[in-house]
């Protein structure tokens, strides 16, 4: 067993571009559940609907790709619009059923037959990346920080998916200390007396449906975009309970949270692979087998969120002080 | 001890003091306005009027419909039938948000405290017209930072007012259900209301509190608020009420200036009890001063 060659694989893991795809949708998923309070199980269906909006308009519709990247945005709008309108009026737990049935449609949706000229059809479709690829100024060639080389192309990735969720978490800094930021966590807290004060909260609610659905989809196209596919079968409810698991490792209602979150999440799933991995291999595990382990990785990872949100509600970097009124 | 700057009748309404009578100048018209749940009819007010810049009390036994009357009056519950208008203008099918913007602001039985937020956020998300509060705008900090002091401004001198200045950046939470009552006041006022409807202000307030509670309400009507509330504390609606208003089943039964409304025979049978002017011995402050009349008998 390789520990040093373990924990680097893991600290890789850490900016991987997976990981930005998390973060970028758990810091969606922030906007909705930690600061307004609306209850999205279908974070992944977001994630998806944007990179199969940019993957079809270049495939399809021969845009550009800054085009295929707007047309990716739009559709997410749409998407959140059609999921809010008749649901945001309702008490939160509708909001949650329709998103987690949606959001189950649509992957299956993408994978019919009958449509598979345009979304793919199960085997996704892979001819988009050309732009983008082509639009890598790093010169060819390995790049060495340290513990971690990287080709020109993964460096360019992590540039392009690192860019967006600086940019992104400080848009979000502005929005939440800012009156509107307010008003959201106003609705969190109790929409109606909110209302009494003369806040329009289902549009309130709308629009934060739609930037948290904005953030996913952006995480969702650099998912594409790095491995050069998009399938149907990655967007599954395990899609986005990681990202809820996310979330609530870091704080709900924080920025840094769902970042830091994020990249301890990923790195812990890497890290428990090669240990155990390492542990069967020495036959110090003798009850478990190689196949296994990604299973008892799952496990453990789950049991050790449910002592997190037990012991610490408010998340690694969540204010302590507001976890002393449970109400 | 009883309301020494009373109005006399005749300014409040036209004629005699009687379920519906007009008034001389109001604010807020109902006409017509019902709801029923099922079977059950829980408001059908056939006319009323409130009188403007004056402290008006709804009273009457559980299960009037006071509260029901109050969530359709501001939009938070749609009657079947009926309309009313708040300074002329139609709010029948309005949003609560509008109600609220157009100066009409309710507080609620159940107190609405924003938990997690600090008092003077609270107080803050009170305001109206902060550009702040629209999605593009809230992003540029330039365009929302002056009307933001404004605010805070206005939040720091009304909580000094309500004595809860000292607990500026707690969290709501934490503040008792005394205090909270306060806060929900002292945030509806944040817009200024023309209007401010309060839902049992006294429910859960100790007798401490009480006093600065009823002089908080005197306050809004010197500087021109017109006060609508419901309560069942008589010892308040006598005390700082300009006119009473009594609902039973549904309907309002009864109207004018609390000293007569408190002798009218119906009233006192449908509500109040024929003890109600007796000493207990359990009530709050000026409970003195009537054991002292007692004392002279």
């Amino acid at each position: 067993m390789d520990i040093l060659n373990i924990i680097t694989l893991a600290l890789g893991e850490m900016l991987s571009p997976t990981t930005i795809t998390f973060v970028l949708c758990a810091l969606g998923l922030a906007v909705h559940f930690g600061f307004t309070g609306l209850l999205n199980f279908g974070q992944a269906a977001f994630a998806a609907v944007g990179a199969y909006g940019m993957v079809i308009s270049i495939d399809t519709l021969k845009l550009p790709l800054f085009l295929a990247v707007l047309m990716g945005l739009l559709c997410s709008i749409i998407f959140a619009l059609i999921l809010g309108i008749p649901t945001l009026r309702l008490r939160a737990d509708y909001l949650a059923i329709v998103t987690i049935a949606t959001a189950e449609v649509f992957r299956y949706f993408m994978t019919t037959i009958g449509f598979s000229k345009v979304t793919g059809g199960s085997n996704g479709l892979s001819q988009f990346g050309g732009e983008f690829w082509a639009l890598n100024p790093i010169p060819e060639g390995n790049y060495n920080f340290g513990f971690v080389t990287y080709r020109a192309d993964q460096l360019y990735v992590l540039m392009v998916g690192w860019g967006a969720v600086i940019i992104g978490a400080l848009i979000l800094r502005l929005l939440m200390r800012s009156p509107w930021g307010r008003v959201l966590k106003g609705i969190r807290e109790d929409e109606d007396a909110v209302r009494s004060l003369g806040k329009n909260v289902f549009f309130y609610k709308l629009q934060a449906l739609m930037i948290g659905g904005v953030f996913a989809s952006i995480g969702g196209m650099i998912f594409v975009l790095n491995l050069s596919n998009v399938q149907p079968q990655v967007w599954t409810t395990n899609f986005t309970f990681t990202i809820w698991s996310i979330l609530l490792l870091g704080g709900a209602a924080t920025i840094l949270g769902p970042i830091a979150g994020g990249m301890i999440f990923i790195a812990l799933i890497s890290l428990t692979q090669g240990l155990m991995s390492g542990l069967v291999e020495l036959g110090l595990l003798p009850f478990l087998t190689q196949p296994d382990i990604a299973q008892i990785r799952l496990l453990l990872i789950g049991l050790s969120l449910m002592l997190l949100v037990i012991f610490r509600p408010q998340g690694l970097f969540g204010n302590k002080r507001e976890t002393q009124f449970n109400v | 001890m009883s309301n020494s700057k009373s109005v006399s009748i005749d300014k409040i309404c036209i004629g005699e003091a009687a379920p519906g009578c007009r008034k001389v100048d109001p604010i807020l018209i109902a006409d017509g306005v019902r709801r029923q749940f099922g079977g059950l009819t829980a408001v059908d007010v056939e006319h009323v009027e409130i009188p403007r810049g004056l402290i008006t009390a709804l009273i009457g036994p559980n299960g009037a419909g006071k509260t029901t009357f109050f969530n359709l009056l501001t939009g938070f519950d749609k009657p079947n039938q009926g309309n009313w208008s708040f300074e002329g203008q139609k709010l029948a099918g309005m949003s609560p948000y509008k109600v609220a913007r157009l100066g009409m602001i309710r507080t609620f039985q159940l107190t609405k405290a924003l938990s997690l937020l600090t008092v003077i956020e609270n107080m803050r998300l009170g305001a109206q017209k902060q550009p702040g509060e629209s999605f593009l705008t809230s992003l540029i900090r330039p365009l929302w930072i002056r009307r933001e002091k404004e605010i805070t401004e206005v939040a720091d001198s009304l909580l000094k007012r309500f004595k809860l200045d000292a607990k500026r950046e707690d969290y709501a939470a934490s503040l008792s259900g005394g205090q909270r009552k306060l806060l929900e006041m002292a945030r509806a006022l944040m817009s200024e209301p023309k209007l401010i409807m309060l839902d049992e202000p006294m429910a859960g307030v100790n007798p401490a509190l009480t006093q600065s509670l009823l002089d908080h309400i005197k306050d809004l009507k010197s500087n021109g608020t017109t006060v609508l509330f419901v309560e069942h504390d008589m010892h308040m609606v006598r005390h700082i009420s300009d006119w009473v208003i009594v609902m039973a089943e549904g309907k309002v039964v009864a109207e004018g200036p609390p000293s007569k409304v408190m002798k009218d025979q119906a009233v006192i049978d449908a509500y109040l009890g024929a003890h109600h002017d007796t000493d207990l011995g359990t009530m709050s402050k000026p409970v003195t001063t009537r054991s002292k009349k007692g004392d002279t008998k």
